[in-house]
C-alpha cells in the first residue's frame, strides 16, 4: 500500500501540500509515483511564474507516457526543486522529500483532503 | 552482436570503383582535415549484418502483428511492383510538368479519390506522415481565422482518449490545448465539451473511431457545438480504416481531415515507411492549402498555387512513390473493395473481443469498431501479471505485442487491432496465445516478468536508454 504521511495535505489529481515557512510546498504522491513507474524526465516552470489552482504547472515523463502534474494552489511560484532535473528517480526514490515547487502569495487553494479520506480515495482508484 | 564499428578493420573496401578519369578539384578550406570515421568494411560483411538485423524484426511477413491504431495491414505485392514501374522511378522532381504527365495524373486521381473517400473538396499529398499532416491542418485552421482578422483563437481543443500527436501538433503550430474528459462510454463528454469553448476555441481534433475503438455516436452534436462557437473540425484519420467506404468525415461535420496512407491505404508501415499523410479541406480552406497542387488544364494536368496558400510543407510532392502504392490499392480493391475492406476490419476486431471477453476485461463496449482496448489492471492485481509481461510474452509466440499502456485513460492497456488483412485461423491462434498467457499468469504471474524467453533481446533497459541516452557510437569512449 502506498505511503500516505499522516501531516500532508493531497490533492485528489495525486499532489501532496505542505505549509513550510510561509511557503506551499507542493510535490507528487507515492501512489502517483508508484503507477506512472520509472520517471525519466520533469518539467518544472519557472521562478516568478504564476500557477493557478486546478491547472498544470509541470509534466512528468515515464517509459510509459506523459502526465501533468495539477497545482492545488493559486500563487506566485517561489523556488523550484533544480535537483529534480537532472534526477527524476528522486521522485521515485522519496516522492515526499522531492518536491516540485514553492508557491507564495497564494490567492486560492482547492478543497484539499487529509490522509485518511486521500487513502479512501486512492483505495477506490485501485479498484 | 558486432557493430559495424566494431567489425571496422583499416582498410577494408567496399567494391572498387573505377580510376577518377576526370581531373580532381581542390575544395581548398572547404576540405575536411580530418576523414569522417566511417566503420571500414566489407560487402559480404556489410550484408551480414543487416541480414542479422533483419532476422531479430518483426514485420507483418513474419507473423500477426495487431499493433492498435497503425493499422498494420498486409500490403500488397502488386502496390510495389507499380511503384517500380520506371515509369515512376525514372522522373526528376524538376522536369517539366508536360513531361511527367502520368506522375500528376497519378497526383489528381489519389487526391480526387481520396476526397471523395474523406468527404472533402481539396486534398494535397504534400505532408510526409501523420503528424506532419496534422501540422497542415492545423495550419489551415489557424490560416482561416487570421484571414477573417481574429486573432484571438488560441485554443485547440482535445478530447484525453487522443493520440499524443493531437496536443504536439497543436502546440507545434502555436496553440495551446484544452482537454475534455471523456464520458463512462468512452466518448466525448458534451457537457464539459460545451463549457471548454469560446470565443478562444479556434477547432477541435477528433479520430472517430476514437484510440478505445468506439465511434462516438453524439458526432454531429460535437461538430455543431464547435461550429456554433465559431471553430473548425479537425478529423485525425489514424482510424479511418473502421469507416473508409462507409461515413465520412466531411458528412460528419469536419472541415478538414488528414489520412494516413501507410495505415489505412496499405503503404509501407514502420522502419522510416516512409510514410505519407495527406490533407483534405473543405472548400472554403483549400486557398490556404500548400502548393504545388495539381489540376488538369486544356493542355493536360499542369501544377498551381493556390492564392493563399500557407507554402510549401514538405519538399516537391511528397513521398511520390507512396502515393502510387496507395492509388494501387484505391484502384484494386475499388468502389466495392474499399467499404469491404472496412467491413472485414470491424467484423475481424469483434471476432477477436469476444472470444477473449470471458478472459480479459474489456472496460468500454460489448463491440467495438476497428479495435479494441484490453484492461490488463484485473489480471495485475491478481497475479501481478501487467500489460507490459503480457505483450513481451507474446513475443515467444512469433506475435508483435499490441500497443501497450495507450489510450492513457485505462492504465494497463492492451490497444489490439487485428486488421482485415487476417484469416480466421490467424485469429483463432492469438485467441489461443492469450488464453495460454492469462493461464501462465494464473500459475505465476511473477514468472511472466522475465518474459520473452527466446528471443534474441529480452528486456532492454528503457529507463536507463531515456535517462542517459547513447546517440552515436562511442570511439574509446569518447
Amino acid at each position: 500500500m502506498a505511503n500516505i504521511p499522516a501531516d500532508l495535505k493531497y490533492a485528489a489529481s495525486h499532489e501532496w501540500v505542505k505549509e513550510e515557512d510561509g511557503l506551499t510546498v507542493i510535490g507528487l504522491t507515492d501512489f502517483a509515483q508508484d503507477a506512472l513507474g520509472d520517471l525519466v524526465f520533469v518539467n518544472l516552470p519557472e521562478e516568478g511564474d504564476e500557477v493557478t489552482a486546478g491547472e498544470s504547472f509541470a509534466d512528468v515523463e515515464s517509459v510509459k507516457a506523459v502526465s501533468d502534474v495539477f497545482s492545488p494552489v493559486s500563487g506566485t511560484v517561489a523556488a523550484i526543486n533544480e535537483e529534480l532535473l537532472d534526477a527524476p528517480e528522486s521522485i521515485n526514490e522519496d516522492p515526499y522529500g522531492a518536491w516540485f515547487i514553492k508557491v507564495e502569495g497564494v490567492t486560492e487553494t482547492e478543497d484539499l483532503l487529509d490522509a485518511a479520506a486521500y487513502e479512501a480515495a486512492c483505495a477506490a482508484e485501485a479498484e | 552482436m558486432q557493430l559495424l564499428f566494431e567489425r571496422s578493420k583499416p582498410g577494408r573496401r567496399l567494391s572498387l570503383i573505377a580510376e577518377c578519369d576526370v581531373p580532381a578539384v581542390d575544395f581548398g578550406d572547404a576540405t575536411r582535415a580530418q576523414a569522417p570515421r566511417l566503420p571500414q568494411i566489407s560487402e559480404v560483411d556489410l550484408g551480414r549484418h543487416y541480414t542479422e538485423l533483419a532476422k531479430q524484426t518483426h514485420g507483418v511477413n513474419d507473423g500477426f502483428y495487431p499493433l492498435g491504431s497503425c493499422t498494420m495491414k498486409y500490403n500488397p505485392r502488386i502496390n510495389e511492383e507499380l511503384s517500380q514501374l520506371p515509369g515512376f522511378t525514372g522522373i526528376h522532381p524538376l522536369q517539366p510538368a508536360e513531361s511527367a504527365q502520368g506522375c500528376l495524373e497519378v497526383i489528381a486521381r489519389t487526391g480526387e479519390m481520396l476526397a471523395e473517400i474523406t468527404g472533402m473538396d481539396e486534398m494535397t499529398l504534400q505532408p510526409a506522415a501523420g503528424a506532419h499532416g496534422e501540422f497542415t491542418g492545423l495550419q489551415l485552421i489557424r490560416a482561416y481565422h487570421l484571414d477573417r482578422g481574429d486573432a484571438k483563437r488560441t485554443k485547440i481543443i482535445v478530447p484525453d482518449s487522443a493520440h499524443g500527436t493531437n496536443p504536439a501538433s497543436a502546440v507545434m503550430v502555436g496553440f495551446d490545448v484544452v482537454a475534455v474528459p471523456s464520458n463512462a462510454q468512452g466518448g466525448v463528454d458534451l457537457e464539459a465539451l460545451k463549457a471548454a469553448v469560446g470565443e478562444d476555441t479556434a477547432g477541435l481534433m477528433l479520430t472517430n473511431p476514437n484510440t478505445l475503438g468506439l465511434f462516438d455516436p453524439n458526432i454531429l452534436e460535437i461538430t455543431r457545438i464547435i461550429h456554433e462557437a465559431g471553430g473548425l473540425c479537425y478529423y485525425d484519420g489514424a482510424n479511418l480504416n473502421a469507416v473508409m467506404g462507409h461515413a465520412r468525415p466531411g458528412d460528419m461535420g469536419f472541415d478538414c481531415v488528414h489520412v494516413n496512407l501507410h495505415k489505412t491505404f496499405s503503404t509501407p508501415h514502420g522502419g522510416g515507411g516512409p510514410g505519407s499523410g495527406p490533407v483534405g479541406c473543405k472548400d472554403f480552406l483549400a486557398k490556404f492549402l500548400p502548393g504545388p497542387l495539381v489540376k488538369k488544364g486544356e493542355e493536360g494536368y499542369e501544377f498551381f498555387t493556390p492564392e493563399a496558400s500557407m507554402g510549401r510543407v514538405r519538399s516537391f510532392y511528397g513521398n511520390f512513390l507512396v502515393v502510387v502504392r496507395a492509388l494501387a490499392y484505391i484502384l484494386t480493391l475499388g468502389k466495392e473493395g474499399i467499404p469491404e475492406a472496412s467491413a472485414n476490419a470491424v467484423l475481424n476486431a469483434n471476432y477477436l473481443l469476444h472470444r477473449l471477453c470471458d478472459e480479459f476485461s474489456i472496460p468500454y463496449g460489448d463491440s467495438c469498431m476497428h479495435e479494441f482496448v484490453i484492461d490488463v489492471e484485473p489480471l495485475k492485481h491478481e497475479t501481478g501479471a501487467s500489460a507490459m509481461d503480457v505483450a513481451k510474452r507474446m513475443l515467444d509466440f512469433g506475435v508483435h505485442p499490441p500497443t501497450m499502456y495507450f489510450p492513457l485513460i485505462v492504465h494497463e492497456a492492451l490497444m489490439v487491432e487485428p486488421t482485415e488483412t487476417e484469416s480466421p485461423e490467424t485469429l483463432d491462434a492469438f485467441v489461443e496465445i492469450l488464453r495460454s498467457i492469462y493461464d501462465e499468469a494464473q500459475t505465476d504471474g511473477e514468472l511472466l516478468h522475465q518474459a520473452p524467453f527466446t528471443r534474441f533481446i529480452g528486456r532492454p533497459d528503457e529507463v536507463t536508454a531515456a535517462r542517459k541516452p547513447l546517440l552515436r557510437y562511442q570511439f574509446d569512449g569518447e
